[in-house]
């Protein structure tokens, strides 16, 4: 396929943004509506913040996913790579748990249980997101080895989604609950969410680019990376907080949404290449498009029923991936 | 039935144990993944799995039966009587006012909904409720949010943890029911009641009458 310069490419993810968007707009409970009205309390408190939390959402996705491929430099890796996913599931289900153990007495509780409830569903989500992280980092000793760090995250990954699976055995009435979780849900994002998602995405955005050289000097290896210069080790932990803080912030409010921060930094590369800089953004401008189109689907193909979100970008983006390793466009190469 | 040895949950039950205390039969749901071992041991299993109220009538004269009660299917017709009994007075205690009154009942987080045709549908129909989620959709679809707001209903009956802040719910303020303050919160243990296709429909239809009878109050 041809490449295309990254400004180019920039210009076109934001127009489709903008028509996925759109779209967003006209996709209520009915199916499509071509007439929509701003004063729709509708439109104004459910339709606008689900489409612009969506887009936010795939944005920090395909950020976090950039990072997580030029940080390990590694195609396969996603945001998920160091526990984040089965860290805020973990979070989820023991907010979850509570609620049904809460519900007879909230005063009889320990504190640190009084203190799970009021964070609710979301913040759970997010600190046992960052817990984890933070785990994977301890058990690797420190960021200097990738595979040691790989490694650390699947132990991480297996062992808390193992306390994860009794937990909703002990209580399976968290079972639908969790479910929804895992496949991810864009229907509950309200404006709130979305703030501070746009918020975390520039500040994610602005650090990533600042000191997304260390991307291009790893791109030829630890050592040349060092002998550029480059202070590796402070600048990878900067960029493993990103990536860390992105992700969570995405899943706390949206579930584990599949396939979004993996798949966005292919479709990008298959344009494009370049700088890291530019790859970063044009990856999250993706992530918004996907998961963006992957929301109007969702809500749009089956209404006013919903099909889950991370259903849609797990087929479609694992259709995606199937078809560029029969073209043999992945092959061989990693950037 | 405290004085009984306890074996486990539905995915976890104790084998040994119970093999050792030599059942003549042992009730579990369909899904069980204990039937086939058992089965493969020679205990004979009857799998139940009530989803309608005419399959808890029905699960009613089996049981019966197996416990070899006398006159088994006059004894389940009895309690099959108290329970349509218990229905009918909850009925006839709903206000005229909430008499076909649009009802919204959440089954979990995620919007999910009691639909129509789904066990809590058949009672809130009864009841004299009408359900916001048609026929045609299923059981427990997942609705879109923008649904729930668009039909406005007058009640909305949900379980304790996912009633927190539900006017800050995007768009919900302005729903009738929560205008009006008619929202029905079960703690979990009634909510069990409620969701469990049983002989508990009774009281199952008793609670949501008695918090349909409060939140119509004049």
């Amino acid at each position: 396929m041809n490449k295309i310069p990254a400004a180019q490419l920039a210009a076109w993810l934001v127009a489709l943004s903008l028509i996925a968007m759109g779209l967003g707009l006209m996709t209520g409970s009915l199916g499509w509506e071509w007439g929509v009205f701003w004063s729709d309390p509708i439109v104004q408190d459910i339709r606008l913040p689900r489409t612009l939390g969506a887009w936010l959402a795939g944005a920090l996705l395909g950020l976090a996913g950039a990072l997580a491929q030029g940080l390990f430099r590694n195609p396969l890796a996603d945001p998920y790579l160091l526990g984040s996913a089965s860290g805020a599931s973990l979070g989820v289900a023991i907010a979850l748990s509570l609620g049904i153990w809460g519900s007879a007495s909230f005063a009889d509780m320990s504190e640190a249980m009084q203190w799970a409830m009021r964070l609710g569903l979301t913040g759970m989500a997010f600190v046992g997101a960052w817990a984890a992280v933070l785990l994977t980092l301890l058990l690797a000793k420190g960021v200097e080895h990738t595979l040691r760090l790989l490694l650390a995250g699947v132990v991480v990954g297996v062992v808390l989604g193992a306390i994860t699976s009794l937990l909703t055995l002990i209580s399976p009435q968290t079972l639908p609950a969790m479910q929804s979780f895992l496949l991810g849900n864009t229907s509950m994002l309200s404006g709130q969410a979305c703030v501070l998602m746009a918020v975390v995405l520039l500040f994610c955005a602005g650090l990533s680019w600042v000191f997304s050289p260390l991307l291009d000097g790893l791109r030829l290896g630890e050592s040349t990376a060092q002998s550029l210069g480059l202070r590796v080790l402070p600048l990878r932990i900067v960029l493993l907080a990103v990536m860390g803080l992105a992700t969570a912030t995405a899943v706390a409010q949206t579930g584990l949404i599949a396939f979004v921060g993996l798949v966005a930094p292919h479709l990008v590369r298959a344009r494009f290449t370049g700088r890291s800089a530019s790859l970063l953004v044009l990856s999250s401008l993706m992530g918004g498009v996907l998961l963006t189109t992957a929301d109007v689907l969702a809500r749009g193909l089956w209404a006013p029923q919903e099909l889950p979100v991370g259903v849609l970008t797990g087929v479609l983006g694992g259709g995606y991936l199937l078809w560029r390793i029969h073209s043999s466009q992945i092959a061989g190469s990693s950037s | 039935m405290k004085a009984l040895p306890k074996l486990g949950g539905l995915d976890d039950t104790q084998l040994e144990a119970l093999v050792r205390l030599k059942p003549d039969v042992v009730l579990l749901a369909k899904s069980a993944r204990i039937i086939a071992r058992l089965e493969g041991l020679g205990i004979p299993v009857l799998a139940l799995e009530p989803q309608t109220p005419a399959d808890v009538k029905r699960v009613l004269q089996t049981v019966a039966i197996v416990l070899q009660l006398p006159d088994a299917q006059a004894q389940a017709e009895q309690v099959w009587q108290g329970i349509q009994l218990q229905v009918g007075q909850a009925q006839s205690r709903i206000p005229l006012q909430a008499i076909n009154a649009s009802v919204y009942f959440e089954a979990s987080t995620g919007g999910y909904a009691a639909g129509e045709v789904s066990f809590i549908g058949d009672i809130l129909r009864q009841l004299g409720l009408k359900n916001i989620v048609p026929k045609d959709m299923g059981a427990f679809p997942q609705l879109n949010p923008e649904f729930v707001v668009r039909a406005n209903p007058q009640l909305i009956v949900l379980a304790q943890p996912m009633a927190t802040n539900l006017a800050q719910r995007p768009g919900w303020s302005g729903i009738a029911a929560i205008k009006n303050k008619r929202v029905c919160v079960f703690p979990f243990g009634q909510a069990d009641i409620l969701v469990r296709p049983g002989p508990r429909l009774g009281e199952a239809a008793q609670l949501i009458s008695d918090c349909v009878l409060r939140s119509f109050a004049p």
